[in-house]
């Protein structure tokens, strides 16, 4: 938590900073696309949120997994903390890339590899979430969330990879850590965006584990007083 | 004790995950015909689609074939080894044009026509300005439905599964030498 507090302040400003460089870059002053026009800065909001969706996926479920095996209270809490967020990310790309898709493909949705299986991320999602608060003892809650999230994780590769496994009407990856599809000009507010998008992340997670960790807090003092209540109830 | 039963866990953990890794492989695999989004024309003469069969058709529309008349939409689509003709009656979305790569759903009628209900435009992965995009053309390095200049990995199509196999890539036209430095 020390670490946490320490990054907090950076995370919170650099995420600030770079929305407030990159939204105006991807919007407005960036270079409308050859073939798509304007429609273009829509990918500025997608693509980073498609990456966040799968890397908080990630980060969730290394959280659960070192929960589930060591019992690491503080992971646990990350995993959860994070989910919302990631959740929040997935909807963002499906939303956005729907937009797109209409003018672009001329549908709203289809069924291809890559939109089915975010789609089901999402879900998993949603899932992750309600199936932790369904318990009456919250650590049973959190462990079955936990087993979610680990068997969820299987399908983020197929997300990352669908486009090359099948032929999906999505297009393939303009970036790999080797290669470039696009110009440059339009490289920038995407970085830009990306790393906005990840601050804004560590902030958020830094927020909610703070307050799940009050939360757990409170819970214990309650019980303790109850505990409290009952001795002196016994003893009167 | 407590460091046995962690160490079990954490088999117990990875043997999951690789079984249903395993597991998740061998039904993608099983279900590889209903996971492709549409078929190449030389997929569906190789599989002999029956008329009632509502089927998706992917390819490049072949430069030339595209005849309007009002509302009513004929064109060839081809994956460069086989071309179908595809009839449609409807609003084209904006990317749809000549060379560009599409889908189409509908159906084949007896005569091998393919009657589309549906067209949707496949988008390539290349992002560039409009004038990033001239200057390429104009110097020849590069023309539209190619790879981009300088980007040699096999494969690497406007959209795989479109693309003949034969083709090679393009390599670029290396650029004008740069001026003679003055005496």
């Amino acid at each position: 938590m020390k670490i946490a507090n320490a990054i907090f302040p950076w995370a919170a400003g650099l995420a600030v900073l770079l929305f407030a460089v990159g939204l105006p870059i991807a919007l407005v002053t960036s270079p409308p696309d050859y073939q798509q026009g304007e429609t273009v800065r829509i990918l500025y909001l997608h693509v980073p949120a498609a990456v966040m969706g799968e890397m908080i996926y990630y980060a969730m479920a290394s959280g659960s997994a070192a929960y589930l095996i060591w019992r690491h209270p503080m992971a646990g809490l990350v995993a959860k903390a994070s989910a919302p967020v990631g959740a929040m990310f997935t909807a963002l790309c499906l939303i956005c890339g729907m937009l797109w898709g209409e003018p672009m493909w001329g549908t709203f949705w289809v069924w291809d590899a890559r939109l089915t299986s975010t789609l089901i991320m999402f879900f998993i999602y949603l899932g992750y979430i309600a199936l932790g608060d369904a318990f009456e003892d919250p650590e049973r809650g959190d462990r079955a969330a936990a087993i979610l999230a680990l068997v969820g994780v299987v399908n983020v590769p197929i997300i990352k990879f669908s486009v090359n496994w099948w032929n999906t009407l999505h297009q393939p990856a303009s970036l790999s850590l080797t290669k470039s599809n696009m110009s440059g000009e339009m490289l920038l507010p995407l970085f830009l965006m990306m790393g906005a998008y990840g601050m804004f992340y560590v902030t958020v997670l830094v927020i909610r584990v703070r307050s799940e960790l009050l939360a757990a807090k409170i819970r214990n003092a309650r019980m303790s007083q109850i505990a409290g209540n009952e001795a002196a109830q016994a003893i009167g | 004790m407590s460091m046995t039963r962690k160490r079990r866990r954490l088999y117990f953990v990875m043997l999951g995950l690789l079984g249903l890794g395993a597991g998740t492989a061998l039904v993608l695999t099983a279900f590889q015909d209903n996971i492709v989004f549409f078929f190449s024309p030389t997929e569906v003469a190789e599989r002999h689609v029956t008329p009632d069969q509502r089927i998706r058709i992917g390819g490049l529309v072949e430069k030339g074939s595209v005849q309007k008349n009002g509302e009513n939409i004929s064109f060839s689509l081809t994956d460069l080894s086989k071309t179908m003709t595809v009839q449609y009656k409807g609003l084209l979305p904006d990317l749809f044009r000549e060379g560009q790569g599409i889908v189409a759903e509908g159906r084949v009628d007896p005569s091998g026509v393919f009657i589309a209900n549906e067209i949707m435009a496949k988008h390539d992965e290349k992002y560039m300005p409009r004038e990033v995009a001239d200057a390429l053309k104009k110097s020849g390095r590069w023309k539209e439905g190619e790879p981009m200049p300088g980007d040699i990995r096999p494969g690497n199509a406007v959209s795989d599964g479109l693309k003949p196999t034969s083709e090679t890539p393009v390599t670029p036209v290396a650029p004008a030498a740069p001026a003679a430095p003055q005496p």
